[in-house]
């Protein structure tokens, strides 16, 4: 192993990361607010709508994330309709398939844990927020939702850290973030270890910062399980 | 569009390649998951009564393993382990390329990424347990190895279940990662068969399907083990 090449590789390599860091936040961020009522859907009563959230979660997650990215890339421009529509001037670059694959992905997860923090809500809670007269938008934006978010947060957590890992994906349908810069440095010298070793160390503290992050935000959510001195 | 006539048997139509590639990712799944297990034993053992290095050693495999994208790990176990390998051959004269197995590689990448995880899960139902299982077994007589596989381990697989179970959905679904390495599974067939008959759509879906039918089949063998696993539990309640 040559280390010299590693730190070269390095900074050839984190010139893929404002691509990598675009990938990750525009989908967590359209999934994160897509996930919100798509959560509400799966726990309502209308039969059809839970019904229609439970068949796509169950799709999404029993597919492997390569093959949504080809289906969207390679799949959806052989259908005419598609080409012919103005859904192909977003759907003729890679990038926007790439976020269309993430999304749709991370969608399904994230509805997942958010349903499992809607669910630890106890009757107790929305009964009192009802005794004091609160609105049903009131009661779902200051009570229900941010308790909800406190309660599905470990979980959240995993999911960003599987959507960076995720983003490296892409690098099969040609975007050049840091994987696809990674492996056309090992076909150009053919070093495959110094090459790979530099992508994934980014990566590693990129999943550390996300870490930290979260531990952030459980800090700031659980004010009454911090230690006071 | 898609094209039924495409997935026939036979000369004419993929349907018997998608087949042998279904059986391909089931092989290559089955093996990894085995793998993974053996090695997530090891790894659980040394965590929990491991000296100091060893527990550092164990604690940075599977931190970097689950911090880096599955795809990382397979170039480098694939590409470096064939570079390793060459290098290897120079020291002993040989200069020409060695390319390796891909089943062979494909196996060790995915084993090696659902052993990071069968770790946490195992140290989780370790942890459920507890030590007072570990002290009765001592307190009955039975040596540490004993107790550990006739007390601890039956109970460990009965709260690891559920746990292995989501593993199993995992390894299944990153086998898919594996085509980049050229193996002939469910996605390298379908990327091929679509190049062929430029009929990109049948062939990712029908990829999609045939996953779909695996990780459904396996969810359900899972609960089914499961429930068979929890049979003492209901009637005691």
């Amino acid at each position: 192993m040559n280390f010299e090449l590693i730190v070269d590789n390095f900074f050839l390599i984190i010139l893929g990361l404002d691509e990598t860091l675009n990938l990750v936040i525009i989908s967590l961020s359209l999934g994160f607010v897509i996930s919100i009522p798509f959560s509400l859907a799966r726990i309502s009563s209308i039969k059809i709508l839970s019904k229609s959230v439970y068949y796509y979660i169950f799709i999404v997650r029993g597919t492997p994330l390569l093959v949504q990215i080809y289906l969207i890339y390679f799949g959806l421009g052989a259908i005419p309709f598609v080409r012919e529509s103005f859904l192909w001037i977003v759907l003729k670059e890679p990038f926007w398939c790439g976020i269309l694959a993430l999304v749709i992905n991370t969608v399904a997860y994230t509805t997942e844990i958010f349903r499992g923090g809607l669910q630890s809500i106890t009757k107790g809670q929305i009964e009192s927020c009802k005794s004091l007269g609160m609105n049903k938008f009131v009661m779902y934006s200051k009570i229900i939702l941010p308790c909800a978010f406190r309660q599905a947060l470990p979980g959240y957590g995993n999911e960003m850290i599987l959507m960076v890992k995720s983003t490296s994906l892409v690098s099969l349908i040609t975007i050049m973030e840091m994987t696809g810069i990674a492996r056309n440095i090992m076909y150009k010298n053919y070093a495959p270890i110094e090459a790979f070793v530099a992508a994934g160390s980014i990566y590693l503290f990129l999943n550390f910062l996300v870490v930290q992050f979260i531990k952030f935000l459980e800090w700031k959510y659980n004010p009454h399980l911090r230690v006071k001195d | 569009m898609f094209q039924f006539d495409l997935l026939i048997f036979g000369n004419t139509g993929w349907g018997d390649e998608l087949l042998i590639s279904t059986i391909m990712t089931i092989l290559v799944s089955l093996s990894s998951m085995f793998l993974g297990v053996c090695l997530a034993i090891i790894i659980t053992w040394a965590k929990i009564s491991g000296n100091l290095i060893v527990r550092i050693i164990a604690n940075f495999y599977t931190t970097v393993i689950r911090g880096i994208p599955e795809l990382l790990v397979i170039y480098l176990i694939f590409f470096g382990g064939s570079a390793t390998l060459m290098y290897l051959a120079k020291i002993f004269g040989y200069n020409g390329y060695i390319e390796l197995n891909a089943f062979t590689m494909g196996t060790i990448s995915i084993g090696l990424i659902s052993a990071a995880y069968s770790t946490e899960v195992f140290r989780g139902a370790y942890y459920t347990l507890g030590v007072g299982q570990l002290e009765a077994g001592k307190a009955l007589g039975l040596s540490r190895f004993q107790s550990f596989i006739k007390v601890l381990a039956p109970q460990m697989l009965k709260h690891a279940l559920p746990g292995l179970g989501n593993v199993w959905q995992i390894t299944l679904k990153d086998t898919a990662l594996v085509s980049v390495t050229g193996l002939v599974e469910i996605m390298r067939q379908s990327r091929i068969a679509s190049n062929v008959t430029h009929s990109p759509l049948t062939f990712i879906l029908s990829a999609a399907i045939l996953y779909l039918i695996l990780t459904s089949f396996s969810s359900k063998a899972f609960n089914k083990l499961e429930e068979f696993t929890n049979k003492n539990d209901s009637v005691t309640q």
